[in-house]
């Protein structure tokens, strides 16, 4: 079934076409990786399925329903959620609340309920707390136990980016956009993340779309592999298909992938 | 500022339609209000005329001429304390809320210097040109020192925090200096010497023959030329001195101009110490015009002054001139042309509302102001 | 301006004598203290004694400073990586030169003041200045005798550096609890009927046995240990965790109650009325708090609700409320009027809050202070006359009427009682919330609006939310302030009331209810608020002045506030948290496979 289906979407910065009629499809349980070179546009394509760029023209639709003009709380809420290729955690905000804020969307106590400590408000709060406790123990270890109380400031740069990541989980999406998950990441602990990022489809259910530079990772995870460059889409298919074709390559600079990553 | 103005096929929320119908209100407002005034100025007795206002009367020529008049030149005022507000937000991108203090000082160095020549019989008599041009450069000095102080002492040790870091401090400088005027000035309005007859005649001009012919009060004209003259002499400085390029190489990019070899603080001080000088010899036209001052003068033209940059569009040092100019007007004849036939009693004591209105009304229908802000991308986020 | 200028010109010797930043130091020293006698406040606060016959508050009010600056100049930066080198005898010169040169600014202020007369544009310069500046002993011994004062002071103020810890503290201990009981004299007298004759002087101020006591008993309690044990008490209590946590607070909670019930009983009217303002500013403050605090949102325009609130009591409780009301417009008992003003500043709440939310936070706030400044021209109007009577105002507000008991202005302790009942209504308010799922959102907003909006939290809701929250505890202040007063004028409404309130909720500490009432009681109590009086009664001319100082000075140098909120204090000082949780190994490094615990792993960061 097609959870995301993109039409001759354009976006344009002042004169800059940062997204030039753009055709993308997403079919549900799928996870497909975006490559393209710096300033090819992927980010933006993110900003605009998130809705926190509104497009000159084109249509997104999610599970057939448009999101064109909807605020990036209402895409959130239909169920795309995303990360961040520069990390923006909560920073002062203890590790279980980034978690715990994200499924605002999610839950509905307000005022009256947390001020009379209704018994619904406080079965919401015990239920956003585990789903929080959850969300997090997908890591292992490393964010849960004592660290849970920590601003999330304090954590190492591996780490902010898995927070980012249980961040986006905890808004229980369908969809999951990851702007490169493992940049900055020794090989060690990208190896790891790209097995978390399987897992991601295989135990919770999330179809991905995944921004990343290094080919391993999106070589191991994705099912197909879409190629953006100056606002375009150069090339789609399978990772092989995608990394042979010449036009790749020679938007790559004419390097073999393989040696970039 | 997120988008205002929302894309169309949006699922629009309950303050979307609350906003909307709110634009509609303020909109259909001002057009009953003027379609009234019209009428009412065509025939005063028409129903519609009636409907709010049952006496209405027409406004004569000379009445609106009058109006436009002092409209223009309040507005002038603004704009030339509004150009400092555009300049320190395009540079370090925070409202400078003790700005209009920096006007009152200069309104205030103005009375304390004028009574002094009065005394020695300067003022009213022979050397009436001399002494305003001391005074004023004793204003334009004073108000410059002032905002040059307030940059050093307040402002600069809190670059980089957050925004309304530096807009809480420069509130209570605002705060500080209209109290400490108070005590070292006491608190009651200081009256300027009574201008020579000369300057207060007024004057008639029928270039555009006898049914545009309108009459101005020499004080006036006096402000709209100064504050015209000054206009242009900043204009020539950002636009056309190196120390001007390096003021708008700063309001694009701090850190890439001092890569450039630009000295950034250097260059923010001078932008403080011109707008500071702009806001002194509005302070000294006020005096002139208006002849009190009292430490709180400049808090409501301060914030006026700040609307009229938003409604120019913040950053845009001509946008700033025509917003201070069409805020003026606005706030001039809008209780007589709007409020009045809308059966409003008592509408000019509602002007200070229609300042407030305006740019409420300007931020709700067009964020970026009449003619565009100019600001770096941080600071438009 | 003063410490950023000592920091900057700091020498790390202790023993050369640096000139050039003596000179600057001092003459930025001579400025204040030329402006502060210019200003009046030496002058006007003469009559209040401190120490009776020896200090004057209005001495008081120009010899700190010298102290302060002594202080200032001769503190080291001490840079990470280099040791101190102790500081000596060329620090003590430092401050005592300091001193002299800012002592010669009064000197030389004391002759012109003598010999020109400036008193046309300056109020001060007056006959009595001189007088006061010349201890009534003629010019020449003014003139010799400030730069001598000011020295010595300068000279004390750097030698607070030559103590050990416990010894400054046990120095500052003193000196702050002599001011303490001078300043909370009629506060004492008050509750303790004996301290008046015992401590007192007949025209008020401290005997200076007294004063030696008191300075004796601070003195000994900083060396005894006592304040070890109570911080010791207080760590324990932190510690707590869980249900004995919850009783302990229960009971401290309860005790502060009582002490609130009973205090008012054995006051008189004066600290009865005081109490009361303070509680009526606290609940304005609480109220700012959510919206500024919490939410992060600059509401300028915050007098606006408490207008509302008034009026909208005002109205439905007066008999002479304007005549247009209609017919059939009731006139309600309090309660009901209360009702309806939380109904009104909620509504207002959303008609404000509905425009400005999705603006830029400081063109937020300067639209906010419009919208206050409107509501205000409203109520002032021609055009509303006939519903709010205009520049009259509406007179005849009865007193809230309870049945059993009536709160009415002229019982200021009634009022007291009601507005702590409101008070306590709104701390709980705010402490529910900020721990729920709106509080979490306002948090989220205040660090990163549009990583929130992303994150599916609708921020147009959430901090109109926290407006109409606000709103809704400034009615509170608004109603009670109504019927208190007997009476309700446009002119109690200025944006001045907007800006002190934004000054007790900053200075006490942004988003701690805890701070809050400290800057409440400290703010409110001490000085004054708009148009009520303080303890300090002798300052209600200069209080804005002061309030203005102290909103820049704490933004400069303690932005957090007074009692800081642990969130906010970091949010604020980013890098040297990050600092210090590096020090104490705190700081998750790449390192950590396995989550070690905290100072497990002191690694270098990445
Ligand atoms: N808000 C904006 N305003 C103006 N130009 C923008 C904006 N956002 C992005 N751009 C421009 O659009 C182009 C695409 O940027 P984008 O961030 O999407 O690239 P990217 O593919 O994510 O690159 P990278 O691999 O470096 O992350 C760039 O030229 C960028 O400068
Ligand atoms: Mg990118």
């Amino acid at each position: 079934m097609r959870l995301l289906d993109i039409k001759d979407l354009s976006v344009t910065f002042g004169g800059l076409h940062a997204l030039r009629d753009l055709n993308f499809h997403v079919d549900e349980g799928e996870i497909v990786g975006v490559i393209g070179p710096n300033g090819a546009g992927k980010t933006t394509f993110f900003n605009m399925i998130s809705g926190m760029v509104t497009p000159s023209s084109g249509e997104i639709l999610f599970k057939g329903e448009s999101m064109i003009g909807l605020d990036p709380n209402q895409v959130t809420q239909a169920g795309i959620s995303r990360t961040f290729q520069n990390v923006r955690l909560f920073a002062n905000m203890t590790i279980l609340e980034n978690v715990m804020v994200a499924q605002h969307c999610r839950t509905k106590q307000g005022v009256f309920g947390s001020l009379f400590n209704t018994k619904a408000f406080q079965e919401e709060e015990k239920m956003i707390r585990e789903h929080g406790e959850k969300v997090l123990g997908f890591f292992g270890s490393r964010l849960i136990g004592y660290r849970m109380d920590q601003p999330a400031s304090v954590l190492s740069y591996a780490n902010r980016r898995r927070l980012e990541i249980a961040r986006a989980m905890a808004t229980t999406p369908q969809l999951l956009l990851l702007d490169e998950p493992v940049a900055g990441m020794n090989p060690k602990e990208s190896g790891e993340l790209t097995e978390l990022i399987g897992k991601l489809r295989s135990e919770w259910g999330f179809t991905i779309v995944m921004i990343e530079h290094d080919m391993n990772v999106v070589r191991d995870v994705s099912d197909r592999v879409v190629c953006l460059d100056h606002g375009e889409t150069l090339a789609q298919g399978s990772f092989d298909e995608v990394s042979n074709n010449p036009e790749v390559i020679e938007a790559y600079l004419g390097r073999p992938l393989e040696k970039r990553a | 500022m997120t988008t205002a103005v929302k894309a169309k096929g949006s699922k629009k929320t309950g303050v979307d339609k609350f906003l909307t119908l709110l634009r509609f209100l303020l909109i259909g407002a001002i057009a009953i209000g003027l379609i009234a005034f019209v009428w009412q100025q065509i025939d005063p007795n028409n129903p519609f005329a009636r409907w709010r206002n049952p006496d209405a009367q027409p406004l004569t020529a000379e009445q609106i001429k009058g109006l436009v008049v002092t409209g223009l030149s309040q507005g002038a005022m603004y704009g030339l304390i509004a150009l400092g507000y555009s300049m320190v937000y395009g540079v370090l991108g925070f409202i400078n809320f003790a700005h209009g203090e920096v006007f009152m000082l200069g309104a205030f160095t103005g009375f304390v210097t004028s009574n002094k020549l009065a005394d020695a019989g300067l003022w009213e008599g022979g050397a009436f040109i001399p002494s305003v041009i001391m005074t004023a450069v004793l204003a334009a000095l004073i108000a410059t020192g002032a905002a040059v102080l307030m940059e050093r002492v307040a402002y600069r040790p809190l670059r980089g925090s957050p925004r309304l870091i530096p807009l809480i401090t420069s509130i209570g400088v605002s705060f500080f200096i209209q109290n400490a005027v108070i005590l070292l000035f006491g608190p009651g309005a200081k009256g300027y010497p009574p201008n020579p007859e000369w300057l207060q005649k007024k004057r008639r001009f029928d270039l555009l023959g006898d049914a545009f012919a309108f009459e101005v009060e020499g004080t006036k004209l006096l402000v709209l030329v100064v504050a015209s003259f000054s206009m242009a002499g900043l204009w020539y400085f950002v636009e056309r001195t190196k120390t001007g390029k390096a003021m708008r190489a700063v309001a694009e990019d701090k850190e890439i101009a001092s890569l450039m070899g630009i000295n950034v603080n250097k260059t923010i001080v001078t932008t403080f110490a011109v707008g500071g000088a702009m806001a002194g010899i509005a302070g000294i036209l006020w005096g002139l015009l208006f002849r009190s001052v009292i430490a709180t003068t400049g808090f409501l033209p301060g914030i006026k002054a700040f609307t009229a940059a938003v409604v120019g569009g913040v950053g845009n040092l001509g946008g700033a001139m025509a917003g201070g100019v069409s805020l003026g007007t606005a706030e001039a004849l809008a209780p007589l042309m709007l409020l009045e036939p809308l059966g409003v009693a008592g509408p000019t004591q509602l002007r200070d509302a229609v300042a407030f209105l305006l740019l409420i009304l300007v931020l709700l229908v067009k964020p970026t102001g009449l003619f565009g802000e100019r600001l770096s991308s941080e600071d438009r986020a | 301006m003063t410490t950023a200028l000592g920091n900057n010109a700091a020498s790390a010797s202790g023993s050369a004598l640096d000139t050039r930043k003596v000179l600057n130091v001092g003459a930025v020293l001579a400025i204040s203290l030329v402006f502060i006698a210019l200003a009046g406040l030496p002058v006007g606060l003469d009559p209040r004694q401190v120490v009776n016959g020896i200090l004057s508050l209005g001495y008081l009010s120009l010899l700190w400073l010298p102290i302060m600056f002594g202080w200032t100049v001769s503190k080291q930066v001490v840079l990470e990586g280099m040791t101190a080198t102790k500081q000596g005898v060329g620090d003590v010169i430092t401050g005592a030169a300091t001193g002299v040169v800012g002592g010669l600014g009064l000197s030389v202020l004391l002759l012109l003041v003598n010999q020109f007369d400036l008193r046309d544009p300056l109020v001060n310069w007056s006959p009595q200045l001189v007088d006061f500046l010349t201890f009534s002993q003629g010019i020449g011994l003014g003139v010799i005798a400030w730069p001598v004062i000011c020295g010595v002071l300068g000279a004390f103020g750097a030698s607070l550096h030559l103590l050990d810890a416990t010894a400054r503290r046990a120095v500052l201990a003193a000196i702050g609890a002599v001011l303490f009981f001078a300043i909370f004299e009629t506060f004492i007298t008050d509750l303790f009927d004996f301290l008046d004759d015992l401590l007192y002087g007949p025209r008020g101020g401290l005997e200076w046995y007294a004063a030696l006591v008191i300075a004796g008993l601070a003195v000994a309690y900083t060396l005894s240990g006592a304040r070890e044990k109570i911080a010791e008490v207080k760590g324990d209590y932190h510690a707590l965790t869980g249900e004995a946590k919850t009783r302990q607070t229960a009971i401290l909670i309860g005790l502060s109650a009582v002490a609130l019930i009973i205090i008012p009983m054995v006051t008189g009217k004066i600290t009865q009325e005081l109490m009361a303002n303070v509680g009526i500013f606290l609940l304005l403050a609480l109220g700012l708090n959510i919206v500024v605090g919490l939410a992060g949102i600059l509401d300028l325009g915050y007098v606006a609700f408490f207008a509302v609130g008034g009026y909208t009591t005002a109205v439905l409780t007066a008999s002479n409320r304007g005549p247009d009301w209609p017919e059939w417009f009731p006139t309600t008992p309090w309660f009901v009027a209360l009702i309806a003003s939380v109904i009104m500043a909620g509504i207002a709440g959303l008609i404000i809050g509905a425009p400005v939310i999705r603006m830029r936070g400081d063109y937020l706030a300067i639209v906010t202070l419009g919208f206050g400044e409107i509501i205000r021209l409203l109520f002032l109007s021609d055009w509303l006359k006939g519903y709010f009577n205009g520049a009259q105002g509406i007179t005849q507000v009865p007193p809230a009427d309870f049945g059993l008991f009536e709160v009415a202005g002229t019982n200021p302790r009634s009022v007291f009682y009601l507005v702590m009942f409101f008070a306590a209504i709104s701390i709980y308010a705010s402490w529910r919330l900020e721990r729920s799922r709106l509080g979490r959102a306002w948090m989220a907003i205040r660090e990163d609006e549009s990583v929130a909006e992303a994150m599916g939290i609708n921020t147009v809701n959430a901090k109109l939310m926290a407006f109409v929250v606000g709103a809704v505890l400034a009615s509170f202040s608004g109603a009670i302030f109504s019927a208190k007063v007997g009476s309700i004028f446009p002119t109690s409404f200025l944006i001045l009331v907007s800006i002190i309130i934004l000054v007790v909720v900053i200075v006490g500490g942004m988003g701690n209810i805890m701070g809050v009432i400290v800057g409440s009681v400290v703010l409110i109590g001490v000085l004054g608020g708009p148009k009520q009086p303080g303890l300090l009664q002798e300052f209600s001319q200069y209080k804005l002045l002061i309030y203005g100082a102290l909103l820049i000075w704490m933004m400069l140098k303690r932005p957090e506030g007074l009692v800081p909120n642990a969130r906010r204090s970091r949010e604020l000082h980013q890098d040297e948290f990050l600092q210090d949780a590096w020090l104490k190994g705190e700081v998750d490094t790449d390192e950590d496979d396995d989550n070690p615990a905290p100072g497990g792993s002191q690694v270098a960061p990445a």
